[in-house]
């Protein structure tokens, strides 16, 4: 039996935390440790933009351990992420290089929407008990220190998140430049969170039921963990639970609490905080439960490379969690929702049928799906314009499970459909991305184009396509009775940049009947 | 908790006192005559080391709470002044006590069975003195440093615990006028002298100081000696290390341990006889006021025993009945350790059951190729330890070697020191402490990888990872791979490795942060099953209580009805008998032949039972200001034996003392029943299983198996 050894570094705003996990086919995921130590990074991170000499010396130096720790248990790969306090500094790629060149660990810098995705993954790894709660309305709380994130699910499928930068040491921070006593913190805490819950109702969460809140975060589902009501297990706790926690934490001083709760002294204030939050977005979505896995990033780390590696699966479909959500933006700006479908098929038909030729993969294709699907977000805003608006909408919309630069990919694709490709080496506004991210722009633009082409007159002619790739030549069969001249008169433009990128010529017949 | 009636600390004894009520137990044992009269003398001089240790580290710390000007009562509502007088006047009589052994039992006896003890030289026959004169001259003289003083030469450093003889002199064409001189006892010779007999059945020694005194005008050619009289001191020697401000805590252990001799004078010992103005010149200049001074009637510092229980010939005259440590059947010889830990939990009980398995994982885990990684937790280990030995080949073996050594494992820090030093040679990784903590747990841990993945071995014990002490000290150790346990253990190292603390525990309970309110969880649930009438029932054997929660804990569930056992070695500030409690507590003390060590917690749980054994006792220092583990026994077979032990302890009548309500304590006496002697019961029980392990090995005779109905 194979069983591999593999460490997932979390490289977080206030901790750094590292698990070691086997893994292996037989026996799926199994954590062998859990390494922790405080260090607060975002503090200066978010205060100037960089961290300190002391504060990165420190950095590196319990990497070194980590490392040391990795090779006494024989790890054969590992995965270490930086989040916000990462993200955000402003020298990030000296700083990477430097920790790189100091303790040989490489580090890959997390957009929020995969940071949360990781954390979403390794909620949806708990199998039966994830699967069961999406049944009915359900809600996650992703509480981190900078900012929270609230998912909705439709169903049992994740159809909007939303970023809220509302997170504990944020609030923290906030109150502590208020300089008003501990009494008064409850009610500006709820002063904050209930202005921003009232807008995100209004938008987002609409009439729908939330029953159950998944909450992600280290200060709450420690307090579940551990002191839970006799009868709760596995990270549940009622509404009855959650108020009695709430009255400890009114009633009580810090020191006292930190023995009742059994929790360090310098986390209770931050839990104060969460516990305040979460039942405040609890009253506001009227939930009658939580329930606080415990999950970290580190398994959200382990969990992608486990599934990368074929090792596990999850039964819960991750792929259509994007699609749905990428759906519902559509529709919120007004998408044409029968457009995109045609769109979607034909242009993912030609993908399919071209794999040797442009050497793309499964993620790309799901990228090109989500650029059909928004291919025409930008109308809401101005028809004339639609190009620029659709890249900017989004560009500013989350999307869960896609990375800063998949997005950008996505943008620029929907981008292109509608506008004049620009090319490398002689535009600006495709520079800033690499290289390689720029050829998957262009080669799938090429096919959006064309799918956009042969539907031209928006009135779903085509049905159903066939491709077939001779050497030179792209034969699209359609198989339609109605009069394609239009698309065939305007195909020619199209057809030009495909045969730049594929330096292959796409040619329209129409199926005899 | 809230207040009680058991607040008052009219419920509570003072614990220095309490500790002497020990030593006097201790020293009980010394008068038995059903004792081997050379393990008397043993017993003897282990009350009167652990009488030395009492004072560096107990007294001296009340006398710097009294110069302090600190006031705040103890846990029974005495000052340190209080009790700083109760002490000189208990110990005044302990050591009255001892001399009283020593001078109307021992020395009697000793010649009643040939061993002639000359307690003063101008006893010596002729030719017994010629030898001795001739020792000294060849043996003693070159090794001595005189010390006069004068106007022109300060009073010497006197050493802490040495022993040294004072004098008065005169010069010889001088004034009249009388000068203190001084020689130190030299440590590095033998204290008690042989002296070759006249008679053959006979054997005759004499202390060292009495060579020297003979001899002593030898030493100050240029005086006349007017009087000569031993004398040892006593100084401060409990180290409060500055953690927070000593950047490297190594350093400032080795620069306190040459200080150490410097403190402060606490006790001084003279011979009953000694002659005033001696005397008055010595408690001048090490000031020192009456009520420290001990005025002994015989020899001073009676640890010589120790030595002379070594002599050559007396062996008929020494405790036999208890045998050696035994194979455990768990354990063949040459077998798989590891092998063994996967089939079950094993429990080890020591000295009973050999220590050669414990040391043995650490040896097989070095060779072992599949073994990543060995982390442990070293408090006091032996010298030229086979452990240390194993670690340093495991490391260099390429193995990941962790080890946690405790610096301040009390008067064992120079010790430590060196063998830190030189695992980190091997390239072990070692951690020297923590700050403002303690280390005291004792914890093992192996990680293997095997076919499955990896897993953990871990070793958990009560006592020290000491090869020497295992075969004296009674301890319990449990050898596990159980998952949970592993993951606790691997959460334990990375706390003391300096990373947070585990999001949860599965097993272990840990001091100082979670111990303590588990003990207090434990003891209140007995009361709530009391409560509604379920019953309550716990047994508890630790080595000192007298932590106030704890105490009152028990109180209160006692008070509830809980039916509590305590089996205390040592120090107890739990009173028996007070109001409304009557007989739910008693406690009992068992000084036998080894040292009572194991922690063994039984809690009844309305018929659901728990085993737990920890290295922690039940006082405040344990539970506060040391990293501690307690750890449970689960598997049936293993608690079954851990209730033997118990009920065997709680049955012994004739090595248990019972404490009464007067606060004194009185030895059972079996008579007219069936006599139990607890630990040599052990001992038995070891020994009948390691037979009956070592039948099946040898039997060559095959067993068929019967056909079943």
């Amino acid at each position: 039996m194979s069983v591999k050894t593999f460490a997932a570094i979390d490289i977080g705003s206030y901790e750094l935390a590292m698990k070691i996990f086997e893994v292996s086919q037989a026996r799926g995921m199994r954590e062998i440790d859990h390494i922790r130590h405080s260090i607060d990074m975002g503090t200066e991170t978010y205060g100037t933009g960089k961290l300190s000499y002391e504060r990165v010396d420190e950095l590196c130096h319990v990497l070194r351990e980590f490392s040391d720790i990795m090779k006494s248990y024989q790890v054969e790969e590992y995965q270490a992420y930086g989040t916000s306090a990462i993200r955000e500094s402003r020298n990030r790629a000296i700083l990477i290089d430097q920790i790189e060149q100091r303790t040989g660990i490489h580090i890959d810098v997390l957009g929020n929407s995969e940071q949360r995705f990781l954390d979403y993954k390794s909620i949806a790894f708990q199998g039966e008990g994830f699967q069961k709660i999406i049944e009915n309305g359900t809600a996650i709380l992703d509480i981190g220190g900078g900012s929270i994130q609230i998912s909705l699910f439709d169903n049992d499928t994740l159809v909007s998140t939303q970023n809220m930068r509302m997170g504990v040491l944020r609030l923290q921070e906030r109150l502590d430049h208020l300089d008003v006593g501990y009494s008064q913190y409850e009610m500006l805490i709820r002063e904050i969170v209930e202005s921003q819950m009232n807008i995100y109702n209004k938008l987002y969460l609409k009439d729908r039921q939330i029953k159950s809140i998944i909450v992600v975060d280290d200060y709450i589902s420690a307090l579940v963990a551990r002191k839970a009501k006799d009868g709760q297990k596995g990270g549940f706790a009622d509404k009855k639970t959650m108020e009695y926690f709430a009255r400890l934490c009114r009633t009580k001083s810090l020191s006292e609490l930190s023995k009742a709760l059994d929790m360090p002294e310098e986390t209770i204030f931050l839990l104060m905080i969460s516990m305040i939050l979460l039942r405040c977005i609890m009253e506001n979505m009227g939930a009658e439960q939580i329930w606080a896995p415990g999950v970290t990033l580190s398994d959200g780390i382990a969990y992608e490379y486990a599934e990368k590696n074929k090792i596990i699966t999850s039964t819960h479909d991750f792929e259509k969690d994007i699609i749905a959500c990428a759906k519902n933006i559509s529709k919120r700006y007004r998408g044409s929702k029968k457009r995109g479908e045609t769109l979607e098929r034909i242009a993912l038909t030609i993908f399919d049928s071209m794999k040797k030729v442009h050497g793309l993969g499964a993620r790309e294709r799901l990228l090109l799906q989500i650029s059909t699907i928004l291919h025409d977000c930008g109308k809401y805003i101005s028809m004339a314009n639609l190009g620029e608006c659709s890249y900017s909408i989004i560009m500013a919309t989350e999307i869960i499970g896609l990375s800063y630069e998949e997005r950008q990919i996505v943008a620029n694709v929907v981008k292109y459909n509608h506008l004049d490709f620009d090319y490398y080496e002689t535009s600006g506004s495709l520079r800033d991305l690499d290289k390689e991210a720029y050829l998957k722009i262009a080669k799938l633009t090429a096919i959006l184009r064309i799918a956009n082409g042969l539907d031209r007159s928006h009135k779903q002619k085509f049905k159903n396509v066939k491709v077939a790739l001779k050497e030179y030549e792209m034969v699209i069969t359609v198989n339609t009775q109605e009069d394609i001249t239009l698309e065939k008169g305007l195909f020619g433009a199209r057809a030009d940049f495909f045969e730049e990128v594929y330096n292959i010529r796409p040619v329209i017949r129409k199926k005899k009947i | 908790m809230g207040k009680s009636q058991y607040d008052d600390p009219d419920c509570y004894s003072n614990r220095e006192l309490s500790w002497i009520l020990f030593d006097r137990r201790v020293l009980s044992e010394a008068k038995d005559r059903n004792n081997p009269l050379f393990e008397r003398l043993k017993f003897l001089s282990i009350s009167a080391s652990n009488l030395d240790e009492f004072f560096m580290v107990r007294v001296a710390s009340l006398m710097d709470m009294v110069n302090a000007g600190y006031t705040k009562p103890d846990i029974a509502g005495m000052s340190p002044k209080e009790q700083l007088a109760a002490i000189s006047r208990a110990t005044h009589e302990l050591v009255e006590e001892q001399y009283g052994v020593y001078n109307e039992a021992i020395i009697p006896q000793l010649a009643e069975n040939g061993l002639r003890v000359i307690a003063r030289q101008e006893d010596l026959s002729e030719k017994e003195a010629a030898y001795v004169d001739k020792y000294f001259e060849e043996n003693v003289y070159p090794v001595l440093t005189p010390m006069a003083v004068d106007s022109s030469r300060p009073f010497p450093l006197i050493r802490n615990k040495s022993l040294n003889l004072g004098a008065l002199v005169r010069k010889k064409e001088g004034e009249e006028e009388l000068e203190f001189a001084t020689v130190q006892v030299p440590s590095v010779l033998a204290r008690v002298v042989e002296i070759p007999s006249e008679k053959k059945e006979e054997k005759a020694v004499i202390l060292l100081e009495e060579v020297i005194e003979r001899n002593i005008h030898k030493l100050f050619l240029n005086y006349d000696i007017v009087c000569s009289f031993p004398f040892r001191i006593m100084r401060n020697a409990d180290l409060s290390i500055e953690e927070d401000e000593a950047e490297d805590l190594l350093k400032e252990i080795e620069r306190q341990l040459k200080r150490r001799q410097w403190g402060q004078v606490i006790r001084l010992e003279v011979e009953e006889g000694i002659d005033q103005r001696l005397l008055a010149i010595i408690k001048e200049e090490l000031n020192i006021s009456e009520e420290e001074i001990y005025k002994i009637n015989g020899p001073l510092d009676l640890t010589f025993l120790m030595k002379m229980y070594g002599l050559f010939g007396f062996d008929y005259l020494k405790e036999k009945k208890y045998a050696g440590p035994q194979q455990a059947p768990e354990f063949p010889p040459d077998c798989d350790v590891f092998e063994r830990i996967r089939q079950k939990d094993i429990l080890l009980f020591h000295p009973y059951e050999t220590f050669t398995p414990v040391v043995e994982f650490i040896r097989q885990a070095a060779r072992d190729e599949d073994v990543l990684a060995i982390k442990q937790t070293l408090y006091r280990v032996s010298g030229n330890s086979p452990i240390i030995a194993a670690l340093a080949q495991a490391a260099e073996n390429g193995k990941q070697v962790s080890v946690l050594v405790e610096l301040k494992a009390r008067f064992d820090e120079e010790n430590n020191i060196v063998w830190a030093k030189m695992l980190e040679k091997a390239g072990c990784h070692v951690i020297y402490g923590l700050v403002g903590l303690k280390t005291h747990s004792k914890i093992t841990l192996v990680v293997r990888r095997e076919e499955e993945g990896i897993r953990r071995y871990v070793h958990l014990g009560t006592g020290n990872y000491n090869d020497a002490t295992a075969k004296l000290y009674t301890d319990v150790g449990l050898f596990t791979c159980s998952p949970s346990i592993g993951e606790d253990a691997t959460a334990v190292f990375n706390m003391l490795s300096g990373y947070s603390e585990p999001l949860s525990w599965n097993k272990l309970s840990l001091a100082p942060l979670w111990l303590k309110d588990r003990f207090l969880f434990l003891i209140n649930r007995e009361k709530e099953h009391a409560l509604v009438g379920r019953g309550g029932h716990m047994i508890a054997k630790v080595n000192s209580l007298c932590d106030k929660e704890v105490i009152k804990a028990l109180y209160e569930a006692a008070a509830a009805g809980v039916k509590i056992e305590l089996i205390i070695r040592g120090i107890c500030c739990l009173k028996t008998g007070l109001p409304g409690i009557g007989d739910n507590i008693t406690v009992r003390s068992i000084v036998g032949n080894f040292l009572e060590h194991g922690r063994i917690f039984y809690f009844e749980n309305n018929g659901k039972p728990e085993y737990y054994c920890a290295s922690a006792d039940w006082m405040p220092r344990n539970l506060e200001r040391r990293v501690e583990i307690m750890f449970p026994v689960e598997r049936p077979e293993l608690q079954k034996k851990l209730m033997a032990i118990l009920d065997r302890q709680l049955r012994d009548n004739v090595k248990a003392h019972v404490l009464m309500p007067e606060g004194i304590y009185v030895k059972e006496t079996g008579e007219g029943e069936e006599t139990v002697n607890s630990q040599l019961a052990f001992c038995r029980m070891a020994v009948d299983n390691a037979r009956k392990q070592a039948q099946l090995v040898n039997n060559r005779v095959f067993i068929p198996e019967k056909h079943h109905e």
